[in-house]
This record gives structure tokens, C-alpha cells and sequence, in this order.
């Protein structure tokens, strides 16, 4: 699905959201009578200290406002580059993601929607920073890309393919991330996607992190909310 | 239990020992006080990830993450270790989650800090989706923790330094303190160069890599509270330290630390290098910064101007 | 990957009190040890997993060395290996016995 048809689709009452150099920026008035503030990142735009910081801007700018926070992601991977990192990017990726998350532990829950390409650093500080993540079936996160992982495991592309087949814990894709617990929702694209958000808004889950928990429920990521949760208890009672 | 230590148990300070050349279990035990470790699903209990044999890869019976509370001059605190020689302390499924919950016991309970030695290069490939998510769910819990009044401090100066996802926790932690060895970076040189090309980040020059990522360049940018000798008995005392000057994180902080970092861009984003950044910072001597021992760079870096470093 | 056991009757229990050490780390040409102290005390048992298959009989030639020079009765080494060679192996072994003849209170 294209961005304008996306945000269409999301905001028949209307919307001053603006593209501007890949990162998104704007309003929307919600089914609920509340307005969103929407942010996000478009055409596979990497995110630098520069993207990151006026992403940041946008969402402290607008501290007063109560309505969601929505967050529509097609972005490449972090930056590369000698200069992000000399200046920090750690930090700028780091700030945008403490907004976000503070901001949804504030009362002004955070949506990610995943509708292209995400990755890594970026991924971190965008979608995966959000309450819940919906994707678009389109959707096309990759953490890491099979010829990357190929010459770190030193394993053939090939190879990887097949494991991937009985595996979600590694490759690239949308199903793969849902199955782990990244991804809470896929819509449905040939719906309303107002209606969906607003079902969504309407039937909120809560702030806790139950994304370890997804990835059991889905056979995706068996492990991980185990250990969390004996890591606790433990903790609790030393 | 008993840990190996790797030196030789001196009657002067076994804490003068490298932390860079320490091994993650004799940072933990020689960072708090004697004894006082109390390991958290530790290796008798047999932990490990279990995506690693698919690959035909040994695991590591703590997965590479070592977590629980001991003692700092009495004081109780959460501990988690990375250890950056197993898998180059990259975060997978186990490895991760260990955090997670450490940090959100930590949040639940309101009253005990949480110090996490990062040494890590990001995001273990061979279960990057599980090691990606785990980061988020880590970042999270640290972010929850904050606000709940928990203060979640860093220490770096390890072998895999603090990269990728490692290097966006450390970002969300209350403070740092970061030795000359510990570089912080999203992307790795290998990375940069691998897609960027060599004219972008040659990762062979060993130079380059040091002042753009290392410890020097992160204290004098603003990217770390404290700059640490590369001593364990160093990070002890840093630790102690930055413990004590705790600040509530608030919108406050947010809007500082956007100032902070705007004012950065603003300063040196039209910067080529480091030592070009140093230089307008009014470092005397800025091409000579690489080569200062500790207490050279630390007179040095005390007479620059430093916008406010503790909003983060 | 290769799992090896090696079980040996011994004739001396190993000193001192400490239930658990561990040692080493797993990378390459290193391994760790995990020492446990949960054998009847006439019994010593070293499970290794291994990077490096078809080692079998050096394996068995450092634990054999391993168990004649010192007292280990109930004692289970377990190693994770990461391609050690042998000198590395019986290093971290007699550390690994070491920290368990503290005595602790």
C-alpha cells in the first residue's frame, strides 16, 4: 500500500500530515473526537542524529496534547555513516525511543505501523519503541539481511534459507517478527484502516511489555519470558 | 561459588587489575564488595540459548550474561555482566531476558540500582530477531525503571566495546562511565565501511576508530558523565559515585537532553573529525589527545566548556 | 558438535567445601569449566561438548592425566569447548579444581 493511500485509508476526516525529506510529520482527528499526533519515517529513509532529532522535536513539541501517538515506519536501517556516529547516534536513536516510551507510560499511548522496510538501530527507535506494533501485510522488516548474516556465520545464503523454513529466531520478514512477538497486529488492507485503528484504540492493551509473552503464544520465541519471569521472581524475593 | 579471576590474588588491590582485560565474573566480583555476589540463574542452571546448535556453535552455560545483587560499600545493587568474548557479547534470546528481568524487578522494587557492564556487539546474528526484540524489551524495562525511580547506570570499557543495540541501552541508561577502551557506536567500523565503502570509515585504521568511537571523544562530546581509568577499582569508585548524584527522570530531562543534542549538531555537525571537534571545544593540544595517559586527557578535558552533560 | 562423558573410580575425595566454581570462557581455542560437587566421593565425572570432533582420544589422555595427578572424587567438570588445545584443557581443569579446594564458611 502506498503512503498516501495509507494515510488515507487511516484519516478519512483529513489530515495536515507532510512528507518531508523521508520523515513524516503532522495531525489527524480521530473517530474518537481525540487528535493524533503523527510521526514517523517514509520512502526506506535511513535514520541519522539529524532524522532522529527532529522526530524527537516533533513528539516534545507537542507535550501538551493528549491524544495517541501514531508512528508509520518505512525506513531503512540507522544511518551509516563516520558522522552520525562521531556525533553520537546512540544517543539521538536512544532520545527518540525514551520519548516515545515516555510518553506512552504518560498517557499518550504510542502505535507503531510498519507498512515498508525497517531495520536495526532504526527499528529500535521507531516501531519497536511503541506500545504496539501493527504491520501492513506489505511489511518488510529485516533486522539483519541474509548476506550479512551469510559472511558473519559463514554459512551459504542458501543454507540459511532452509533454516529459516523451521525457524522465526532469525530471518527477515514480517511473519518472521510477528511470530516472535515484535509485531501485535497484521491488518487487513483491503479494510478500513480507520476502523481498524479505532477497534485497536478502543480495546487498548495495556502498557506492561507482554511481547515476550506473544512470541510463546505464536511458537516464534519460546524462551525469552521464561527467563524474564524466573530472572524476576528471583529478584523480587532476594 | 567460586570464580577464577585470572591473576594472581594480590595482598595490594586485585582491583588495580585491567577491566578491559578482565573477564565479565571478575568485574562483577571485584566491582562489589567481597563476596557479596548472589548470581540469578546462574551456570549450574544450565540457561543457554537455544539457537545456537542449529548453527553447530558451542554455548555458554550463563549465555554470556551474568545477572544478580551483591554489594557496593554496602549498599545493595542489581548487577548484569556481558561477557565479550562469548559470541562477542552479543545479545540473543536467554542472554537478553536476563536483563529484562532483572530490570523489571528492579522497577517493581523502586529502591534498588541497577548497574549493567556492557560489552557487546550488538545483536547476535544467529537469533537476531529474538536478540533485536530483547534489546527493545531491555530498553524498555530500563526507560520503566527510571521512571520508577530506579537509577540504571552503565560502566563500559570492555573488549567488544558497546555497539548496535548495546550502544541504544546505553543511551537510555541514567549515566555512564566509559574507560578509554570502550567505544560506543551504533554501527560498527566493519559495517560502515562494508556499506559505505572505505572512503566513508576505513575500520583498519585503528586511529580513526578510537577517536570517533573510544572513550576519549565520548567524554569530551558529551556522550558519557564520567570518564574512568581503566582500573576495576576505577569503575568501583565511578560507580559510587554517579550512584550518589541520582536525578529524577522527567519531561524535563527529555527537553534537556533535546537542547543538548540539537546544540551538538548545531556546534560540530559540520565537523569532519574529531580532532576537529576537540579543537573548537578549546582543547589546547587537540591533536595530541589520542596519545594523553589518564591523567593527562582528564586535566585536559576539565578545562573545556561542557554544555549540560547529565541531561540523558 | 561432540558430547563426550568420562566417568573414573577415584580413590581420594577433592578438598576443601566449595560447591561450585566456574572458569574460562567460550571462544575460540578457549573453553569453560564448570565444576560441581555432587558425586558420591569415590567418583569423578568430566562431560565435555566439543567444537572439534574426532578428539576423542586426547580427550581421554588429558582427563586420564587429570584425575591420576589430583584428588577429584566428587566432582562433576562439566566443559563447554571452543577448540582448546590440550594444554588449555588441563589448565582450566587444575584452575577449576582450585577454586574448588577453598574452604568456605
Amino acid at each position: 500500500m502506498q503512503l498516501a493511500d495509507i494515510l488515507a485509508s487511516l484519516f478519512p476526516d483529513g489530515h495536515s500530515i507532510k512528507a518531508d525529506h523521508g520523515l513524516l510529520y503532522g495531525f489527524a482527528p480521530l473517530a474518537s473526537g481525540q487528535q493524533a499526533l503523527v510521526v514517523g519515517v517514509s520512502d526506506r529513509t535511513a535514520v541519522g542524529i539529524d532524522q532522529a532529532s527532529t522526530l524527537s522535536r516533533h513528539i516534545l513539541d507537542d507535550h501538551s496534547g493528549t491524544g495517541p501517538i501514531l508512528v508509520i515506519v518505512d525506513s531503512d536501517s540507522q544511518k551509516m555513516s563516520k558522522r552520525d556516529e562521531l556525533l553520537g547516534l546512540n544517543e539521538f536513536l536512544a532520545h527518540l525511543a525514551k520519548c516515545l516510551i515516555f510518553a506512552d507510560l504518560h498517557g499518550r499511548p504510542t502505535i507503531g505501523i510498519l507498512y515498508g522496510h525497517s531495520a536495526a538501530g532504526a527499528f529500535l527507535a521507531t516501531a519497536l519503541a511503541t506500545r504496539v506494533l501493527v504491520a501492513l501485510p506489505g511489511a518488510e522488516p529485516a533486522v539483519m539481511d541474509l548476506a550479512s548474516m551469510s559472511k558473519v556465520t559463514k554459512l551459504s545464503i542458501e543454507v540459511l534459507q532452509e533454516k529459516a523454513k523451521t525457524t522465526a529466531i532469525f530471518a527477515p520478514g514480517l511473519d518472521n517478527l510477528a511470530k516472535t512477538g515484535a509485531v501485535h497486529f497484521i491488518w487487513n488492507e483491503q479494510e478500513s484502516l480507520a476502523s481498524q485503528l479505532a477497534a485497536l484504540l478502543a480495546d487498548l492493551p495495556g502498557s506492561d511489555d507482554k511481547r515476550d509473552l506473544l512470541g510463546v503464544e505464536r511458537h516464534g520465541r519460546t524462551k525469552a519470558a521464561e527467563i524474564a519471569e524466573r530472572v524476576y521472581a528471583i529478584a523480587r524475593e532476594s | 561459588m567460586s570464580v577464577s579471576t585470572n591473576t594472581a590474588p594480590q595482598a595490594t588491590g586485585a582491583r588495580q587489575v585491567s577491566w578491559y582485560e578482565a573477564s565479565a565474573r571478575t568485574r562483577v566480583s571485584q566491582l562489589l564488595d567481597e563476596s557479596s555476589f548472589k548470581e540469578f540463574l546462574g551456570p549450574q542452571e544450565r540457561e543457554m540459548s537455544p539457537n545456537l546448535k542449529s548453527f553447530d556453535l558451542p554455548e555458554q552455560f550463563d549465555d554470556g550474561m551474568i545477572v544478580g545483587r551483591g554489594l557496593i560499600k554496602r549498599m545493595p545493587v542489581f548487577v548484569a555482566a556481558q561477557e565479550g568474548r562469548f559470541m562477542g557479547g552479543a545479545f540473543g534470546e536467554v542472554h537478553g531476558a536476563k536483563l529484562t528481568g532483572l530490570l523489571r524487578a528492579s522497577r517493581d522494587i523502586g529502591s534498588i540500582p541497577v548497574l549493567i557492564l556492557f560489552d557487546t556487539g550488538g545483536v547476535r546474528l544467529q537469533e537476531a530477531n529474538a536478540g533485536e526484540l530483547a534489546i527493545a524489551e531491555i530498553m524498555r524495562a530500563v526507560i520503566e525503571a527510571r521512571i520508577a525511580g530506579v537509577s540504571v547506570i552503565g560502566l563500559i570499557g570492555g573488549r567488544a566495546g558497546c555497539y548496535g543495540g548495546g550502544g541504544l541501552i546505553a543511551g537510555c541508561c541514567s549515566a555512564l562511565a566509559v574507560s578509554e577502551q570502550g567505544r560506543i557506536s551504533v554501527s560498527g567500523p566493519e559495517v560502515i565501511e562494508t556499506n559505505r565503502g572505505v572512503e566513508e570509515f576505513d575500520s583498519k585504521d585503528r586511529a580513526l576508530v578510537w577517536r570517533t568511537m573510544g572513550g576519549k571523544h565520548r567524554r569530551l562530546i558529551g556522550g558519557t558523565d564520567a570518564f574512568v581509568d581503566d582500573t576495576i577499582e576505577d569503575f568501583r569508585e565511578t560507580a559510587l559515585s554517579l550512584l550518589a548524584d541520582t536525578r529524577p527522570f522527567t519531561l524535563q530531562t527529555l527537553h534537556e537532553e533535546q537542547a543538548r543534542l540539537e546544540w551538538r549538531i548545531q556546534q560540530f555537525g559540520t565537523s569532519a573529525d574529531a580532532i576537529d571537534i576537540w579543537r573548537s571545544m578549546g582543547v589546547d593540544d587537540a591533536a595530541a589527545i589520542p596519545e594523553m595517559t589518564y591523567a593527562q586527557f582528564t586535566a585536559a578535558a576539565q578545562k573545556i566548556r561542557r554544555p549540560n552533560h547529565a541531561a540523558r | 558438535m561432540q558430547d563426550l562423558t568420562f566417568t573414573h573410580e577415584v580413590a581420594e575425595r577433592a578438598t576443601g567445601n566449595t560447591k561450585l566454581a566456574i572458569t574460562g570462557v567460550v571462544a575460540s581455542g578457549n573453553l569453560e569449566v564448570l565444576v560441581e560437587r555432587a558425586l558420591p566421593e569415590k567418583q569423578c565425572v568430566v562431560k565435555i561438548r566439543t567444537t572439534v570432533r574426532g578428539f576423542d582420544p586426547v580427550w581421554k589422555a588429558v582427563v586420564d592425566g587429570f584425575v591420576e595427578r589430583f584428588p577429584t572424587g566428587g566432582l562433576r567438570f562439566s566443559i563447554n569447548d571452543g577448540g582448546a588445545r590440550p594444554d588449555t584443557v588441563s589448565l582450566r581443569l587444575s584452575q577449576a579444581l582450585r577454586l574448588m579446594e577453598k574452604t568456605e564458611q
